[in-house]
């Protein structure tokens, strides 16, 4: 790891994780759902809630917590931008990304690497 | 490749489909497959086999699956995201394809904490969306998520699951159409006992999809006594059963009580019915297959359609 991906890191990792809980999954879609990370999702979805939510709104395994699709849902309609975005088919994870920089993936374009196979198609 | 989705050929026909879920035995005898299988010959059209259903270990789907396409039977494989990665997955996909599956379900899957192996670690590594577009990409674009080109695609007839019932509710349609998007061309929902919500979701559906490109089936639960209606309400995540229809089955003397669930279930099935938009319905009887057959014979949904209506266009199911 260079100096400058150490440098970006120490400021990135304690702030995201104090304001959103960051994972650091290296490919950061907040700003697509409500700012609430969906890497803490149990099942880390990238694309909505599953079937296992509370009545009350609470996550299927954590049941005294909020299910981060549900807040993801509300945040969105928050947002004055990227709303839309709860609509659009995230791509799968990329595992190797785990621990590093998202500022920097982004920068680099490395973060919007999907898989070779997977069809990119519109989005709404 | 073999015979085509005979249960995608009904839908476009347009026929009124009935599919049921099979309890997944715990045998190494596929007799105890066979057995409860054989009850549902002639009364449903295709036969859910689950994968690891509530995160309780059985015989795999895939399994299940092939051993009903070697009894002539339509099986539909479920295949979840919480116990395989995408190499898994895919593998099984494939195998399948060649075992002569051609309906799949996909989805998420109840948490390891639902089941017996809490302790389990839970996999994830991608999630139901991407696994149906996964399998849609197998099919039509004859690749792997890695691109690595297959020798022949399958020919499948992909399906999906949604809960009208879980919050965030407003999401639900909207997430439907996303996984239509992702290559599901059929629902099957979360057991509905509450019809006026279900109606609202349909509709919001509709307002979606007013051609109406997804066929939907909701599933109706044949609860056989009080005391499993109220299970289903305080335990198993995700289902919404009203006060009122527990309190009906605790009402009735226990010896009636799996007659009243089929009584129940009967009026669910026409409840839905009169819903525009529901192409079928998908009959869930806990280790109960029995009573599949009789609601599908008092809603006056048999005869089952019995030949093979349609043949395969452009190398789709």
């Amino acid at each position: 790891m260079s100096v400058t991906e150490r440098l970006v890191l120490a400021i990135e990792k304690p702030l995201k994780e104090a304001i959103w809980g960051c994972q650091m999954c290296g490919q950061c879609i907040l700003h697509s759902t409500g700012l609430s990370c969906p890497m803490r999702c149990p099942k880390n979805l990238r694309n909505g809630p599953c079937g296992g939510v509370r009545a009350n709104g609470n996550c299927e395994v954590y049941a005294d917590q909020p299910c981060v699709w549900v807040e993801a849902w509300k945040g969105s309609r928050r947002l004055p931008f990227f709303r839309n975005h709860m609509e659009h088919v995230q791509k799968p994870v990329d595992w190797q990304l785990q621990g590093t920089s998202s500022w920097i993936n982004l920068v680099r374009g490395r973060d919007r690497m999907a898989p070779k196979g997977w069809d990119a198609h519109d989005q709404p | 490749m073999t015979s085509p989705s005979r249960l995608a050929g009904l839908l476009r026909e347009g026929r009124f489909v009935v599919t049921a879920e099979l309890s997944s035995s715990n045998s190494a005898d596929p007799e105890a497959t066979w057995r409860r299988a054989e009850v549902l010959r002639g009364s449903v059209d295709a036969i859910n086999c689950t994968d690891n259903t509530g995160a309780h270990v059985h015989i795999s789907s895939l399994a299940a699956a092939h051993l009903l396409v070697e009894k002539g039977l339509e099986p539909i494989m479920q295949l979840t995201v919480r116990d395989r990665n995408r190499l898994a997955l895919q593998a099984d996909l494939l195998g399948a394809a060649a075992l002569g599956v051609r309906n799949l379900v996909l989805m998420s899957g109840d948490d390891v904490t639902a089941g017996d192996h809490p302790d389990a670690r839970r996999i994830y590594d991608i999630d139901s969306m991407q696994l149906l577009e996964v399998a849609a990409s197998m099919r039509d674009r004859g690749t792997y998520l890695s691109g690595r080109k297959l020798e022949q695609a399958p020919s499948f007839f992909i399906g999906a699951v949604e809960n009208p019932f879980a919050p965030p509710l407003e999401f639900r349609p909207l997430r439907l159409q996303k996984k239509v998007r992702a290559g599901a061309e059929f629902i099957q929902t979360q057991l509905v006992f509450d019809v006026p919500v279900f109606k609202r979701f349909m509709d919001m559906v509709g307002d979606l999809d007013p051609q109406r490109k997804v066929f939907i089936i909701p599933s109706i639960g044949i609860p056989r006594s009080a005391r499993g209606a109220r299970f289903m309400q305080q335990k198993v995540p995700g289902l919404h059963v009203p006060e009122s229809l527990v309190t009906r089955l605790e009402r009735t003397a226990p010896a009636r009580q799996a007659e009243e669930g089929i009584r129940i279930a009967v009026e669910l099935v026409n409840a839905v019915r009169e819903i525009p938009g529901i192409a079928g319905v998908h009959l869930i009887g806990i280790k109960w297959e029995e009573g599949v057959v009789q609601v599908a014979e008092r809603a006056g949904l048999l005869p089952r359609p019995t030949v093979s209506p349609v043949a395969t266009v452009g190398g789709r199911p």
